[in-house]
């Protein structure tokens, strides 16, 4: 066991926990819990945005990817950042405008149907899910490795704290959680950059010089095609990439955070210059460990490449630096785990108990009181199936996750806010078929199917040739809500698109949620 | 925000301010910026994953050992901090209109 890493995770579990204990006290209502009021300021949530998004799959996974796999791996890093733009351009105002709770609160602002609201908060939850069992398994390899627990161990350590933040400190803490990890992350991914770029004598072109001899892919090592050979597939990866950021609930409820539009958009702008930063300081990162590690000693640690930056810390500034990034990466699975755990649970006790069930007339009290229970059950649920995951690849199931969003989500979104004929038939199937083929793609895809043995789960020919569905499943996504529309024999409620329409422009009658 | 608190209550409140020059003017000045910039990022986005996957242009020597690869996947970087101020600058100018907006919607 490296004993300064353990005290560091201490650290790390203290500090979190006090955060917790103080945002306790000022969770009294459904609104604190869910969105801690509405009251954080713009540079507040952006890097809430940031340290919600940056996950273990950003830190430790691209780290790993660029230094195994050269330019393939930096793709990542483009389609994570440029998706903000989808965000700011097209969805953070209106939704911020449209919605009060969650991504389904905006959908229902405009079709007023429980199946819509209930389709909308299963794709939350599903999504959610499948991003957190990514983020769990990461965290059992990495405290596995670091402390010496099992994976059982480590996976119930990392579940039981982000559970009490969650039923305790609600949005509040998530967020502080959040920003604390973020600024935590920056400071260390910053740290190992500045290292790694002096000892390439403060020269990029020396920098990517040596890279060219550095590992056993030569000079292909800074050339595209290592990895991603099939063009329509590495389109299919960046589709994904690019569109699914802006589908993504655990972003989306982020917005419902601040008092208004106008914050929203300032918060995207501080969170995309702080994701942007640290994913430029990604090329230190995957080069770095790449130079100073080596290619065998970062395989032989983890085959996927995620003990990349922990080993790279370790090579280049000894035990402490090994056991401080460390820690950061703790840090960044908490925060990112927590985030989910409250999306989830807010699009049940909000979307499925409150509104549904009880056609939101439950008490304040019968609400977070709903919320808490809703977080543990999301909880313990990710728990289970992370225990059941561990041979998965993470990055596999995070890109899952945000072909899932783009495919389910995004088309709704966007229509919902800028198709005057849309209706509920529509917006039904577009959630459905994209939710369903998302997942079926993958599931006859050669992540699960594969002609190697041992590679994924059935050995064969995959019946769908791409790693990630996006170049199907997003235009199926988009197709069904068209052809939904056009085939229901429901006539397009034009007073309710204009309402929705000045809405979301103006946010004149916003959901007041102090 | 004190001061979007519902004024606009009933259907036809909405339809009229759809209808109102000063909303029509803000719907379309956010069209005019909107959908080219979007289309634009679009383009730029995809022409580097298309470029790499069916040719090998990017393959070529910028400085030293930097090949355009890098240097274009730099300029997406750039592009968005770039794109995202843009925005910033242009909203401000969508909420001075969409301001105009509420008075008359509050006033009629």
């Amino acid at each position: 066991m490296n004993t300064s890493a353990f005290y560091m995770f201490l650290g790390i579990v203290f500090v979190t926990l006090i955060i917790t204990y103080y945002a306790s006290k000022k969770t009294k209502n459904a609104s604190e819990f869910y969105t801690a009021g509405g009251g954080l300021t713009g540079w507040q949530n952006g890097l809430a945005i940031a340290g919600d998004y940056m996950s273990a799959a950003s830190f430790l996974g691209i780290a790993g990817a660029v230094a195994l796999t050269g330019f393939d791996g930096f793709f990542y890093s483009i389609g994570f950042l440029v998706a903000y733009l989808v965000v700011l351009y097209l969805v953070a105002e209106p939704l911020r405008n449209l919605g009060k709770y969650t991504f389904a609160d905006m959908i229902a602002s405009r079709f007023d149907a429980k199946k819509v609201r209930g389709f909308a908060a299963m794709n939350t939850v599903t999504i959610s899910i499948f991003y957190m069992i990514a983020q769990l398994v990461g965290a059992g390899a990495l405290i596995k490795l670091l402390l010496g627990l099992d994976y059982t161990t480590s996976v119930l350590i990392v579940g039981v704290l982000m559970t009490v933040y969650v039923i305790f400190g609600g949005m509040h803490a998530t967020s502080w959680v959040q920003i604390i990890k973020a600024v935590l992350l920056m400071g260390g991914t910053f740290l190992i950059s500045i290292i790694v770029f002096a000892k390439f004598n403060w020269s990029i072109t020396d920098m990517f010089a040596q890279m060219k001899t550095a590992t056993p892919l030569k000079e292909s090592f800074l050339n595209p095609g290592v990895k991603y050979k099939i063009g329509l597939d590495t389109i299919s990866l960046n589709m994904g990439l690019v569109l699914g950021t802006a589908g993504l609930p655990h972003i989306l409820v982020r917005f419902f955070t601040v008092k208004d539009a106008k914050t929203a958009r300032s918060s995207v702008v501080y969170a995309t210059w702080v994701i942007g930063i640290f994913y430029v300081m990604t090329i230190f990162l995957g080069f770095g460990a790449a130079a100073f590690v080596g290619n065998s000693a970062i395989v032989t640690a983890n085959p996927a490449g995620n003990m990349a930056a922990p080993l790279l810390a370790k090579a280049i500034g000894g035990n402490m630096l090994f056991a401080f990034i460390s820690a950061v990466a703790f840090a960044t699975i908490l925060a990112v785990v927590a985030g989910l755990v409250l999306t989830a649970a807010s699009a049940f006790a909000h979307d499925f108990y409150n509104e549904i069930l009880h056609k939101g007339k439950a008490t304040e009290k019968q609400q977070v009181s709903m919320a808490r229970w809703a977080a543990i059950g999301v909880s313990v649920i990710s728990i289970i199936l992370a225990l059941g995951a561990q041979s998965l690849n993470v990055a596999f199931l995070v890109s899952l996750a945000f072909a899932v969003a783009a495919s389910a989500n995004l088309p709704v979104i966007i229509y919902t806010i800028y198709w005057k004929r849309f209706n509920t038939t529509g917006a039904v199937w577009a959630m459905v078929v994209g939710l369903i083929s998302a997942i079926g793609l993958v599931v006859i895809g050669p992540s699960v199917i594969s002609p190697e043995a041992g590679k994924a789960i059935f050995v064969g020919n995959p019946i769908f040739p791409y790693t990630t569905p996006g170049i199907l499943s997003i235009p199926l996504g988009f197709l069904a809500g068209y052809l939904g529309t056009l085939f229901s024999s429901q006539k397009a409620d034009v007073k309710k698109y204009e309402e929705v329409l000045v809405k979301s422009n103006t946010g004149i009658g916003m959901a007041n949620n102090r | 925000m004190e001061a979007r608190k519902t004024k606009v209550s009933s259907e036809s409140d909405y339809s009229s301010i759809v209808q109102s020059p000063s909303f029509q003017a803000l719907l379309s000045e956010k069209k005019k910026f909107i959908i080219p910039v979007t289309i634009f990022f679009f383009c730029f986005y995809f022409a580097l994953p298309i470029l790499t996957s069916y040719s090998t242009v990017l393959n070529h020597k910028f400085i030293g050992s930097i090949t355009w690869a890098w240097v274009f996947a730099f300029m997406q970087f750039v592009m968005t901090w770039g794109l995202c101020m843009l925005y910033s600058k242009k909203a401000a100018k969508f909420d001075e209109l969409a301001n105009q907006v509420i008075q008359e919607g509050g006033n009629s």
